[in-house]
């Protein structure tokens, strides 16, 4: 696997690059302009922020604006003449719409002019074209339960399959009345889950070349199969739980074996605050693999930064440089456990694992494709009577086409 | 008035209105008659950190000529109110002329997402309005009867449900009502059945919504109808006392009809903003077995990764109408009081 | 009212159990949530039983006694809470003073013109006050970039007076219906413009239905979640904006008692406003909304 030699050897550089630490309140960058951030809002974005911020001097401008509606406003924000943000914070997904609406540059120019320190595969390449820098990555994967998984006397599971038999043992050694655990709550979170299973299985979501949705064949009602399976060994209010009151019942100590962010995995077991009996016997792994499948089942992630493209040459020049300095192996070596950094000389923690374990499995990214958003919306409403047992699978992927198609209609990428 | 005048009053009122409400408005019913151009997609191959893959892109360059052409897309007419995700006349059509009996026809119509939300936004309306009147209207009988020293604490506690920001108000709510929180684990321990969950069956779900409903809007009930209660005439209630009228005639025929013209008011104000329910949808975490019109124009624009305007729009104008259909025998009334006040 | 004194015994009980048991619910989850603001997360909303709010067991092993600040000094101190209250101050100010303002002017026209256009008028009102906000909100979003008014508090400030707009058009306009137009217009005989007679002799006697009013638009403006977590950019957001970010997003975690203490926080001035105005409420009322 190509990655996993690229992702190995920034696991290695470690010490290479400690030797090499600049000095932090100088960013030494070159030129003058504005650099304005639209980001995200959560921890290791922050810092990323704080450290552009930083970077600010007489002939720099820098100012940062993290919201969770980012989403929202770097359509419009960027659609303007001059931009409003230089900088677009994104990931897999929110980095599409920019994409079809052109509205960020090939950074490829700026890449060899100052991208001395970031790695090869953090480089987002489009049609060849670098369009964004990643900084890091995420994913779902599995928490397990040691002291759980041992009194019922399983191994760790490694396929769904497993994951299923092992929770039957597990409900009927009377350790926990429901010993599984998923955000399945309709919206994003549901169709998530589809969407990790489905890539599990190594099959496409749509027909090569086009916008023609392939879902409804075997792998479709596999995955469909396997969701509604686990639901069995689920609490009652399954269909209400998103990823954040996964980690609650988590820490309450009611679910053996759950799927769950990398980004959540540290607040699993942070001694501050985590419950200490369940954090002392929490463990991650890869996502389990689905259906005889190779992979682990779950899309990787990654968060990068991108630059707009309605801005002056001058303003995109410093803001490139600032947010190198943003990412640089300073900032990750500074905060180390913020995130699963994808900076040279990151050593992945304890609870990096299971991203890692997903991205040296060979998972599948979450796919980039124009129309991806339309499906993970149709997704993420038709789903839900499925899961909740109201309908059988036939019905829901025949509900997902219908939604998908209409909305890819509307959309203009199917006729 | 002269025509002047007037407009010299209104202007301001009208000009904020008009840019900010009628011009978004006007663009919205616009948008709502297009689809996009026709994506013209070429294979690339992306790269990412865990790998290379093939995949589509849409040539932009294409587009922006398209866009330059006709910047608004194609137009589509009605298309996008009839299709799926919207009022869904050729599924109705086909479901109607080809089925298996009535509860075919309902499980099949309510499969579809714009009638799902369409049921609970009706249910919602016409259940929570009356019964948060009716509650609004006992507290304000019930708070007459007390002495003043206890009057003013009581109103003061009533406003409470109604001042708290909606979102938050359906948060906490919720939080109460998880099976493990305060209000969940008493009601497993009053029933008997520990796994009984107020979340996981759609009929109980829409209960719990329900009477967040009602405890939030009945106290701008309470309100409008104690303010109305002041006013009752004394001598009217002493008269009908006197002719031997019960305590409830007084209320039915004394009480009641004074009242009349507040709850008028009362009930289009809320009928509209029941109509328009979304936050308990959310707070509540309620998708799976409630969702609204509210939340579908939320979901096509704000909930997920790509946002769909047109669509969104579509929603926006049928639920205008739906509004304008359930407040048009206010408007008539309203409409009558006017050619009155004119003549 | 007289018959108080008259009522049988078991009426009473009655009502009196009624009202008990109204003012437990509307009050208790209010108790609850303070209560609970001083409490660790993980016995707030323990997912293990509610008795651990009350005991506080995980706050007394993550902070050594049961009650603890750290909410409030999270969302005060380490996230900058008080920016967002110095904001909502400003936004719902001004919000409230530029509505009514507008807004008298504007319903005293409609009361007093038996024009069909007036009637249009108010209909269109209606009409505009049943559009979800949230479309309205992105429609805003492209202009406001291209005029760079995007972010700032004044822009904020006039939309939610236009999107406020309708409902204090109706609310004024019956309000204004229930003074007698023989007061304003035998002014007038008297020789004053119409804004004379408006000034000299309306303003004296619309104050109750104008904070009747104002009330409501103050309570617009301070809880609207749709217009200012849109348009508001991070460093003018409110404090409603600010409680959601506290809440987290899909892929990570929030710190929700954060959002408890905030929300506590952002409650005790609108019970101040409420304790305060109590009177005007309801008598406002009385004499805005009675001719409905």
């Amino acid at each position: 696997m190509k990655f996993t030699k690229t992702f190995a050897a920034g696991a290695v550089s470690l010490a290479a690059l400690i030797a090499g630490t600049a000095a932090f309140a100088d960013c030494g960058i070159q030129g003058a302009g504005s650099v304005r951030i639209l980001s995200n809002d959560f921890e290791a974005l922050r810092i990323v922020n704080d450290v552009a911020t930083s970077c600010a001097t007489a002939a720099v401008t820098v100012t940062a604006n993290a919201t969770a509606e980012h989403k929202n406003i770097q359509g419009p924000a960027l659609t303007v003449n001059p931009a409003e943000y230089s900088v677009a914070v994104v990931a897999n997904n929110s980095i599409v719409p920019l994409l079809n609406e052109d509205l960020i540059r090939p950074l490829d120019d700026l890449v060899a002019k100052y991208g001395q320190s970031l790695q090869p595969n953090q480089l987002i390449k489009i049609d060849g074209k670098v369009m964004a820098i990643a900084f890091m990555g995420n994913g779902q994967h599995m928490f397990y339960r040691k002291d759980i998984l041992e009194k019922a006397g399983v191994a760790v599971p490694t396929s769904y399959e497993e994951v299923l038999v092992a929770a039957q043992k597990i409900k009927d050694a009377g350790l926990m009345d429901y010993p599984l655990a998923a955000s399945d709550k309709p919206g994003w979170d549901l169709a998530a889950e589809f969407v990790n299973m489905y890539l599990g299985t190594g099959a496409d979501f749509f027909a090569p070349g086009s916008a023609e949705l392939a879902i409804d064949n075997e792998n479709g009602r596999k995955v469909l199969e396997t969701m509604r399976a686990m639901t069995g060994f689920m609490n009652p209010d399954y269909l209400t739980y998103d990823a954040n009151e996964l980690n609650k019942i988590w820490d309450a100590g009611s679910v053996a074996i759950m799927s769950q962010w990398g980004s959540l995995a540290g607040a699993a077991t942070d001694p501050a605050t985590a419950n200490a009996d369940i954090a002392a016997n929490t463990a991650f792994a890869a996502a389990p693999t689905i259906g005889g499948g190779t992979i682990p089942a779950a899309a990787l992630w990654w968060d990068g930064f991108s630059i707009a493209k309605n801005i002056s040459d001058a303003d995109a020049e410093v803001s490139f440089q600032a947010m190198v300095k943003g990412i640089s192996p300073e900032t990750v070596a500074a905060h180390p456990h913020a995130a699963t950094w994808l900076v040279a000389g990151y050593e992945p923690g304890p609870a990096a694992v299971g991203v890692i374990g997903n991205a040296t499995g060979g998972a599948r990214a979450y796919p980039m494709q124009p129309y991806m958003g339309l499906l993970h919306t149709a997704l993420s409403a038709e789903l839900a009577d499925f899961i909740a047992g109201k309908e059988e699978a036939d019905q829901a992927l025949a509900d997902v086409k219908a939604a998908y198609d209409t909305a890819a209609k509307e959309g203009g990428f199917l006729k | 008035m002269p025509h002047r005048t007037f407009f010299a009053f209104i202007l301001p009122s009208i000009l904020a209105m008009a840019l900010f409400i009628t011009l978004p408005i006007i663009s919205v019913v616009v948008q709502s008659l297009f689809v996009q151009h026709e994506a013209v997609l070429i294979t690339v191959e992306n790269c990412t950190p865990f790998g290379c893959e093939t995949q589509t892109r849409v040539d932009t360059e294409a587009m922006a000529k398209l866009q330059e052409e006709r910047p608004l897309g194609q137009f589509a007419g009605f298309a996008n109110y009839f299709n799926r995700n919207h009022l869904a006349l050729s599924e109705i059509a086909s479901i109607l002329s080809d089925n298996q009996g009535i509860g075919d026809i309902v499980g099949r119509v309510f499969n579809l997402p714009f009638y799902k939300a369409l049921s609970f936004t009706l249910v919602y309306c016409f259940l929570v309005t009356p019964l948060a009147m009716a509650l609004g209207f006992a507290i304000a009988l019930a708070v007459n009867t007390l002495p003043r020293l206890l009057k003013g604490p009581t109103i003061f506690v009533s406003i409470l449900p109604m001042i708290i920001t909606p979102l938050v108000g359906s948060l906490i709510l919720a939080w109460m009502f998880n099976p493990t929180g305060i209000l969940g684990a008493s009601l497993q321990s009053l029933t008997g059945d520990p796994t009984l969950s107020l979340r996981a069956s759609p009929v109980l779900t829409w209960i719990v919504l329900l009477a967040y409903g009602v405890w939030t809007n009945g106290p701008f009930s309470f309100v409008v109808f104690y303010a109305g209660l002041q006013t009752v005439p004394q001598d009217t209630v002493e008269s009908a006392k006197i002719d031997g009228a019960s305590r409830w005639e007084v209320i039915r025929h004394v009480i009641i009809p004074h009242l009349a013209p507040l709850a008028t008011f009362v009930a289009l104000v809320q009928l509209m903003d029941n109509f328009r329910v979304f936050e308990p949808i959310v707070g509540f975490s309620a998708e799976a077995n409630a969702t609204s019109l509210s939340w579908l124009v939320f979901n096509d624009l704000v909930g997920q990764d790509s946002q769909l305007f047109g669509s969104a729009a579509a929603t926006s104008v049928i639920t205008i109408i739906g509004v304008l259909m359930l407040v048009a025998p206010v408007l008539r009334r309203t409409w009558r009081d006017f050619t009155q006040k004119a003549v | 009212m007289s018959f108080a004194s008259r009522r049988p015994a078991a009426l009473h009980a009655l009502v009196v159990g009624f009202l008990i048991l109204w003012v437990v619910a509307a009050a208790f989850p209010f108790a609850w949530t303070v209560w609970g603001s001083f409490k660790a997360e993980a016995d707030f909303f323990s997912r293990q039983s509610w008795w651990m709010a009350i005991e506080g067991t995980r706050t007394q092993a993550q902070t050594g006694s049961a009650f603890t600040l750290a909410g409030y000094e999270g969302a005060w101190v380490k996230n900058e809470f008080w920016k967002a209250a110095i904001n909502t101050l400003i936004v719902t100010l001004s919000v409230t003073i530029i509505s009514l303002t507008i807004g008298t002017l504007g319903g005293y026209a409609l009361a007093r013109s038996s024009y069909r256009y007036a009637f249009w008028i108010l209909i269109a009102a209606l009409v505009f006050r049943a559009m979800p906000h949230i479309t309205l909100v992105s429609g805003y979003m492209l202009p406001f970039f291209q005029l760079n008014i995007w972010g700032v508090l004044p822009t904020t400030i006039i939309v939610l007076v236009a999107i406020n707009q309708p409902f204090t058009l109706w609310m004024l306009h019956s309000f204004f219906l229930s003074i007698p137009k023989d007061l304003d217009e035998s002014a007038m005989v008297d020789g004053c413009t119409r804004f004379q007679a408006f000034r000299l002799v309306i303003m004296p006697v619309m104050w109750p239905g104008v904070i009747t009013t104002g009330l409501f638009s103050f309570l617009l403006g301070y809880n609207d979640f749709a217009v200012t977590s849109m348009l508001l950019s991070q460093d003018n957001q409110t404090m409603v904006p600010k409680i959601a970010s506290f809440l987290g997003s899909i892929q990570n975690e929030g710190n929700v008692m954060y959002a408890v203490a905030a929300v506590v926080s952002a409650t005790v001035p609108l019970f101040l406003l409420v304790l305060f105005f109590q009177r005007q409420i309801v008598s406002g009322l009385t004499a805005g909304a009675v001719k409905g």
